[in-house]
C-alpha cells in the first residue's frame, strides 16, 4: 500500500510534490489532473467516489428516510456479511482461484454448531466445533484443487451444491432458533452493531496481510505467475489452500453472525445470492478475476455500495427486480473501468 | 568457508582431489536422467564445477540445458543418477531447500512476478520482515534493491515500478541482480543475456568475471552466443540430445570448432 506515493516520484506523470516542483517543471494541472492520477495510482479510489455519490443520491431522492440510524442499520445488514466474504474472495481472487460455495458455507455452518450443541457440547465448544468444520470445508476445496489440479470453479461448485443439500438435510428443512444466548450472543451478532465492528476488523486484518506481509506477495505471486512464482521456491499450493481456509472459515462465521442477529437459523438464507453478491463487491472493489492483483478494502468499499443501492431503491419504492439489473449492470462497468484504468497505470508507470 | 572442503566426503570424489579453497568442487552431477513421458531430456549426464570456475553450457534448443538446470535448483526431480554438493551426496528435495544450501538461478523465463514492483521482484521469496513480526520492511527492501542495481550496472528507472512495465534486457538485469545479490555458492544462469543490448550484455559479462575473481563461487552459464561463452567461460560442455557430447578448457577450442561440432551433426543427417 505504501509504495503508492513513492511511485509519484519517479512519474512524470503524478502531480508534483508539495512544494517540489523545480524550476521549469510542468505546472500543476489543476485538481482535475491531481484527482485523475490519484484514482490511477489508488485501485479503491473511484469506488469509495461512486459509494459516496450513490449516498449523496439516495440522501436527496429517499428523503428523510435515507440519513437515519435505523437505517443505517439497514445497510449494515446487508453490507457486513458481504463484505467480510467479499474480502476473502478477492484474497482468492488475487492468488487466482474463485470460491463459489462460500454462500453454502454460511447456510451449513449455523447447522453444525446446532449438532454439536444437539449432541451436547457446551456452546463455545459448539461453536468452534462448526468454525473447524468450516475451515474444514475450505481445505477439502484447496486440496482438491491443487492436489487434482481441478479448477475451482468446478471444485467450489460441486462443494456448493453438496453443503446446500446438507443444509437441508441437517435442518430438515425447517428453520431452528439459534441454541446461544447471553454475552457470547451479543458478541456474534446480539449488539445491534456487533456486525459492523467484526467487518471492519476482518477486512482491517485481511487488508493488512495482503499488503504487509509476506502471505500478501505470495498471494499476488501465486496468481500472478505460478511458475515464475514456484521458480523462485514459493510453496504455490500452500497459498492457495490456505486462502480457501480462510475464506471457508469466514463464510462459516460470517453464516452464524448474521443468522444469530436475526434470531434463526434458516436453510433458505445465504446460498449462491449471499456468494454472488460477496465475489460482485470484490469486483466492483476493484479486484480483478484475472489474479495478481487486489483489493481487500475495495471488496468492503463494494459491498457498502451494494447495500446502498439496495437499501436506497427500498427507500424510493423501486422494483426489488431492479436491483439485480444495476448489480449486474454495476459488476460489468466495474470490470471495463478496472482494465481501463489498469491500463493508465501502465501508461503513467511507463 | 575454505575449510568446509576439508569434508571426508569429498575424498572419494576423483575431481575433489585438488584440494580445499578455490577449485574445490561446488557441484558434481553423476549419471543424471529424465524423462517427461515419452522424451528423453537428459540421459546419463556427467557434469562438475568448482569454486572460481565458470562452466559454458551450450546446445541446440531443446537438447535439455534447462532441464538440467532446474534439476539443480530442485525444481525437477532427477529420475536417476545423484547430485553431490560441496562434496556430499545431496537429494535436492525443492526449490527452497536447493535455495538455502546456496544455489541461486536465473531462469530462462525469469521466474519474475509482472505486478510486483522491482524490489519486491528482487527479495522474492527472501523478503525483509521486522524480526518475529511477520511485517514487511519495505524502506530496507527498496533501499538494497537500489543497491543490488546500482552494483549490477544496469539502469532501472525505479525500484517501485512494476517489473511488467520494463523492457526485456532490463529484466534480465532483475533477475541477474536478484540471483547476484545472495550468499550463492553456486550460480545457474540460463540464458542471461539473450535479450540484452550489447552494452549491458558486456557489463553482465564483465560483472561475472568480477563474481569469478571472488573465488568462492561456481557458475553454469547458458548461452547461444559462443564467442561469448568462449569469452567468459573457463570450459564448455557441449550438451546434444540430452548427451554431454563435449568438455574442454576454453583455451583449448575456439568459437569455430564450437560451430564446427554443432553443425556436423546436421551435415550428416542430410
Ligand atoms: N515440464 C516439461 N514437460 C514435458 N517436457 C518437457 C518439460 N520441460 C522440458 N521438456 C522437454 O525436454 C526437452 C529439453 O527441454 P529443455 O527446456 O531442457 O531444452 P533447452 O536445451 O533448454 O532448450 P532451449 O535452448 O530452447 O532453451 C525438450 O524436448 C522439451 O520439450
Ligand atoms: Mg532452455
Amino acid at each position: 500500500m505504501a509504495e503508492a506515493e513513492t511511485h509519484a516520484a519517479a512519474t512524470p506523470a503524478a502531480a508534483p510534490g508539495p512544494g517540489a516542483a523545480p524550476p521549469g517543471a510542468t505546472p500543476a494541472r489543476g485538481p482535475g489532473a491531481a484527482l485523475l492520477s490519484a484514482l490511477v495510482r489508488r485501485r479503491e479510489l473511484s469506488i469509495v467516489l461512486v459509494t459516496i455519490a450513490a449516498v449523496v443520491y439516495f440522501s436527496v431522492a429517499g428523503g428523510k428516510g435515507f440519513n437515519t440510524t435505523n437505517n443505517y442499520h439497514i445497510i449494515m445488514q446487508y453490507a457486513a456479511p458481504w463484505a467480510i466474504i467479499g474480502g476473502a474472495e478477492a484474497l482468492l481472487l488475487i492468488c487466482g482461484e474463485i470460491d463459489l460455495s462460500a454462500g453454502f458455507v454460511y447456510t451449513f455452518t449455523p447447522f453444525v454448531l446446532t449438532s454439536f450443541y444437539d449432541a451436547g457440547a457446551t456452546v463455545p465448544f459448539a461453536l468452534i466445533g462448526a468454525l473447524a468444520v468450516a475451515a474444514g470445508v475450505g481445505l477439502v476445496n484447496g486440496l482438491v484443487r491443487v492436489l487434482f489440479n481441478l479448477s475451482s470453479f468446478i471444485t467450489t461448485l460441486g462443494m456448493g451444491f453438496f453443503l446446500e443439500g446438507m443444509s437441508y438435510i441437517q435442518s430438515r428443512g425447517e428453520p431452528t432458533q439459534p441454541p446461544i444466548g447471553g454475552g457470547l450472543q451479543r458478541v456474534i451478532g446480539g449488539w445491534r452493531w456487533s456486525e459492523l465492528v467484526w467487518a471492519l476488523a476482518i477486512i482491517a486484518v485481511l487488508q493488512i496481510a495482503l499488503s504487509a506481509t509476506r502471505y500478501g506477495v505470495y498471494t499476488q505471486a501465486a496468481g500472478g505467475n505460478p511458475l515464475s512464482a514456484a521458480e523462485s521456491g514459493i510453496k504455490v499450493g500452500r497459498i492457495k489452500i490456505a486462502t480457501f481456509v480462510v475464506t471457508s472459515l469466514l463464510a462459516g462465521f460470517t453464516g452464524i453472525l448474521d443468522q444469530v442477529r436475526v434470531g434463526s437459523f434458516d436453510p433458505t438464507s445465504g446460498g449462491n445470492t449471499t456468494m454472488f453478491m460477496a465475489v460482485a463487491s470484490a469486483v466492483i472493489g476493484g479486484t480483478a478475476l484475472l489474479g495478481g492483483s487486489g483489493t481487500v478494502v475495495g471488496a468492503l468499499f463494494g459491498a457498502l455500495l451494494l447495500g446502498v443501492i439496495n437499501d436506497g431503491f427500498n427507500l424510493i419504492g423501486v422494483n426489488a427486480y431492479a436491483f439485480d439489473v444495476v448489480i449486474g449492470i454495476a459488476v460489468v462497468v466495474a470490470m471495463l473501468l478496472n482494465a481501463y484504468l489498469a491500463s493508465l497505470r501502465k501508461r503513467a508507470l511507463r | 568457508m575454505t575449510g568446509e572442503a576439508a569434508d571426508p566426503n569429498t575424498a572419494g570424489t576423483p575431481a575433489a582431489a585438488d584440494g580445499a579453497g578455490a577449485g574445490a568442487e561446488v557441484i558434481r552431477v553423476e549419471r543424471v536422467s529424465k524423462r517427461f513421458g515419452p522424451v528423453t531430456a537428459l540421459r546419463d549426464i556427467n557434469l562438475h564445477v568448482a569454486r572460481g570456475e565458470i562452466l559454458g553450457l551450450i546446445g541446440d534448443n531443446g537438447a535439455g540445458k534447462s532441464t538440467l538446470i532446474k534439476i539443480l535448483t530442485g525444481f525437477h526431480r532427477p529420475d536417476s543418477g545423484r547430485i553431490l554438493f560441496e562434496g556430499t551426496e545431496t537429494r535436492l528435495r525443492s526449490v527452497a531447500h536447493a535455495r538455502s544450501l546456496g544455489i541461486e538461478t536465473v531462469y530462462q523465463d525469469l521466474a519474475l512476478i509482472d505486478g510486483l514492483p522491482v524490489y519486491l521482484n528482487l527479495h522474492l521469496n527472501k523478503e525483509l520482515t521486522h524480526g518475529p513480526l511477520p511485517f514487511l520492511r519495505r524502506r530496507e527492501m527498496r533501499r538494497r534493491a537500489r543497491e543490488a542495481l546500482d552494483s549490477v550496472g544496469i539502469e532501472i528507472p525505479s525500484v517501485t515500478a512494476e517489473v511488467g512495465q520494463l523492457s526485456g534486457g532490463q529484466r534480465q538485469a532483475i533477475a541477474v541482480a536478484r540471483s547476484v545479490h545472495s550468499d550463492a555458492k553456486l550460480l545457474l544462469l540460463d540464458e542471461p543475456l539473450a535479450a540484452m543490448g550489447a552494452r549491458e550484455g558486456t557489463q553482465i559479462l564483465r560483472l561475472l568475471r568480477r563474481l569469478k575473481q571472488r573465488g568462492d563461487l561456481a557458475i553454469i552459464l547458458i548461452a547461444h552466443n559462443y564467442s561469448q561463452v568462449v569469452d567468459v567461460c573457463d570450459r564448455v560442455n557441449l550438451l546434444q540430445h540430452g548427451e554431454i557430447t563435449f568438455d574442454r578448457r576454453s583455451a583449448d577450442t575456439s568459437v569455430a570448432e564450437l560451430l564446427e561440432l554443432v553443425h556436423a551433426e546436421y551435415r550428416v543427417e542430410a
